[in-house]
């Protein structure tokens, strides 16, 4: 199994198109090079009195591709959810410790949950588009809701046409914009919503699954698109699929009923794990 | 492993004689289907047979029952345009002022009540269904219509000014349109209020978070992501409130005035189908007074029959789409 991981590891990515800088960047890149982007510390999540998520500190690099991975239920989904403060929307819930994004504390006093939102993308295991919206309205959402970026009706063409692009989906869609988002496959569904969360320019895009109801060949455009995207931000990716882990994320975090196991660049944590439960996990003998 | 003794199975296999399962099964059955048909056919009676009797009206009146003004039973004119329009009007002016209060109401329920006060409100707004009519006529003539008489009339009429408008203006005597439409406002408002709390509640938690991920308010989700998503269900709401309000009969003839005329102004007594249809039964004497007051409840039997149609297929449509 490690070996096919390897493998398509040095499967090269698509061409990336030549307004964007090309880096020739190596595929994982070890932490300490990169300033961090999010910094969690000894931060818990619990749901009543049950804790999700167990004193985990991480720091994620920026402009990088991070991958949670770990058995259903070990607390993923939940961590992911707070790094944009979605965890307290579920009632009954209750958020420990810090974590700063890019400086700033997330839920320190005074920031509010909605800014913070704005600044962090999220796209869903599922594909959440508005059912009764257009594709431009869908893509436009982020910024129609926010209602100090008064855009023009030319500049959110321009921005719902820029997101489409770095989505992958402009040139299946360019010609119908106006129809309804439901008319989409799954995957172009997900590629919209991925669309819809680029378009208000995150810092940071939280992905929770993205791939996990698409078909092989929408999930590889989706993993590319993911590749591509860790040039222009920082994304955090939670998957079930070690192998699209391998694929797509520079580190990767292992977790293991609520807490933090290993964290470590995506080779490292592959090929030469430290933690045995790490070791014991991505050979599969649990999970 | 031990086995079950064969005179086990032999009792069981007599206990359940097969073909005795099988007759009960039908008897069942028969029963079933019995009672599935019998409603659907006493509709179709119903209609057939109101129909059948309002036929020679419509034979010797034609189009005249719903587009003259007047009804002269000793001089066989039977023109009941005036309640027609005092149908059409107390029902629309009951859904404006229902529908934003029940909306409200909804919204409020399922979106920002604490959860301790959702049952208890609820349950209040859905009782508001269960007072007879004929008690909202008494409180009606009692307490509505003093109050907009004495106070809420002249506020409208003078103190607004809006008495410049033909809608507002002339005496008020106080049983008119205005007064028919408030008490099927009330009336309407809890079939509106739990049809749309049910929908709104119905918007799955998917939509909700994809609203709050792109850093939404609270308020900008319900706008953006949860009306639109439970819009056609809210209007299937406000068609069954309609349909109630079209049909509504005892609080409205004892509220609305009963008078056989057309008039702008909200002010003035008016008249509606379902009432002319229950003041005059008893006393028709002759057949084409019987039969024009058949066609009057043939004409206003299709039409809350086609709002009723309309509102359950939205609020069908909303469901289907929710399960997919
Ligand atoms: N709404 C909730 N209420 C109570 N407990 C919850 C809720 N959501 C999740 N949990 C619990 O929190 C823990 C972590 O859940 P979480 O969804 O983060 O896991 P996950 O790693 O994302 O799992 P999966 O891979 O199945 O998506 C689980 O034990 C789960 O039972
Ligand atoms: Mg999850």
């Amino acid at each position: 199994m490690l070996q096919s991981t390897e493998v398509l590891r040095e499967k090269p990515m698509r061409i990336v198109t030549p307004t964007v800088q090309v880096r020739a960047r190596e595929p994982s890149v070890s932490q300490e090079e990169a300033p961090p982007c999010i910094v969690a510390s000894h931060l818990s999540a619990f749901f009543g009195d049950a804790a999700a998520v167990k004193d985990v500190s991480i720091s994620i690099p920026q402009n990088a591709v991070t991958a949670i991975i770990g058995p259903s239920g070990c607390g993923k989904s939940t961590l992911l959810r707070c790094f944009n403060r979605m965890h307290e929307t579920v009632p009954g819930t209750r958020v420990e410790g810090s974590v700063e994004i890019l400086g700033s504390s997330i839920y320190g006093d005074g920031t509010s949950p909605i800014a913070v939102r704005r600044h962090v993308g999220m796209v869903f295991q599922r594909p959440t588009p508005f059912p009764t919206m257009s594709i431009r309205a869908n893509v436009a959402a982020g910024l129609r809701v926010d209602s100090k970026s008064h855009a023009t009706r030319g500049a959110t063409s321009e921005i719902v046409e820029e997101a489409l692009q770095r989505a992958g989906l402009w040139a299946e869609v360019k010609d119908q914009l106006d129809e309804s988002a439901m008319a989409l496959s799954g995957g172009q569904q997900q590629r919209l919503c991925i669309a819809r969360a680029l378009a208000t320019r995150p810092r940071v895009i939280l992905l929770d699954e993205p791939t996990a109801s698409l078909d092989p060949l929408s999930t590889q455009k989706v993993e590319e698109l993911v590749y591509d995207l860790r040039q222009t931000v920082t994304v955090v990716i939670v998957t079930h699929n070690m192998q699209q882990a391998a694929r797509v994320s520079d580190g990767t975090a292992f977790l293991l009923m609520g807490e933090l196991v290993e964290f470590a660049s995506t080779r490292e944590l592959f090929t030469a794990p430290k933690d045995p439960r790490t070791e014991s996990y991505i050979t599969g003998r649990f999970g | 492993m031990t086995s079950l003794p064969v005179d086990w199975l032999e009792k069981d296999r007599r206990k359940l004689r097969v073909d005795a399962s099988a007759f009960s099964d039908k008897v069942y059955e028969a029963l079933t289907a019995a009672c599935a048909l019998v409603v659907p056919a006493l509709v179709i009676a119903i209609a057939l047979s109101i129909f059948a009797a309002a036929w020679p009206a419509f034979a010797k009146l034609g189009l005249s029952i719903i587009t003259t003004s007047n009804w002269d039973v000793s001089g066989g004119h039977f023109g009941a345009a005036p309640a027609l329009f005092g149908t059409l009007v107390s029902s629309t002016v009951a859904l404006i002022i229902a529908t934003p209060l029940a909306i409200g109401v909804a919204i409020f329920l399922s979106e920002f009540s604490p959860s301790w006060l959702r049952q208890p409100v609820g349950f209040l707004v859905d009782l508001l269904a269960a007072i007879p009519s004929v008690v909202y006529g008494l409180w009606g003539i009692f307490v509505l219509i003093p109050l907009l008489r004495q106070h809420v009339m002249p506020f409208l009429r003078d103190t607004l000014h809006l008495g410049a408008t033909p809608f507002f203006s002339g005496p008020a005597y106080g049983p008119s349109m205005l007064a028919a439409g408030v008490i099927l406002a009330i009336m309407a408002l809890p079939y509106i209020s739990a049809v749309s709390r049910e929908v709104l509640m119905a918007v799955p938690r998917s939509q909700r978070e994809a609203a709050l991920a792109l850093g939404a308010t609270r308020w900008e989700m319900i706008r953006d992501a949860v009306i639109p998503y439970a819009r056609s269900g809210i209007i299937g709401g406000i068609m069954l409130g309609l349909g109630r309000a079209l049909g509504e009969t005892m609080a409205v003839t004892m509220v609305i005035g009963n008078r056989l005329e057309i008039s702008a102004s909200l002010l003035s007594p008016g008249y509606t189908m379902a009432s002319l249809i229950a003041n005059e039964f008893s006393e028709a004497t002759n057949d084409l007074h019987l039969s024009a007051l058949m066609a009057v409840g043939a004409i206003l039997f299709i039409i809350t029959l086609i709002v009723n149609a309309v509102a359950r297929w939205l609020v069908w449509s909303v469901a289907r789409r929710r399960a997919q």
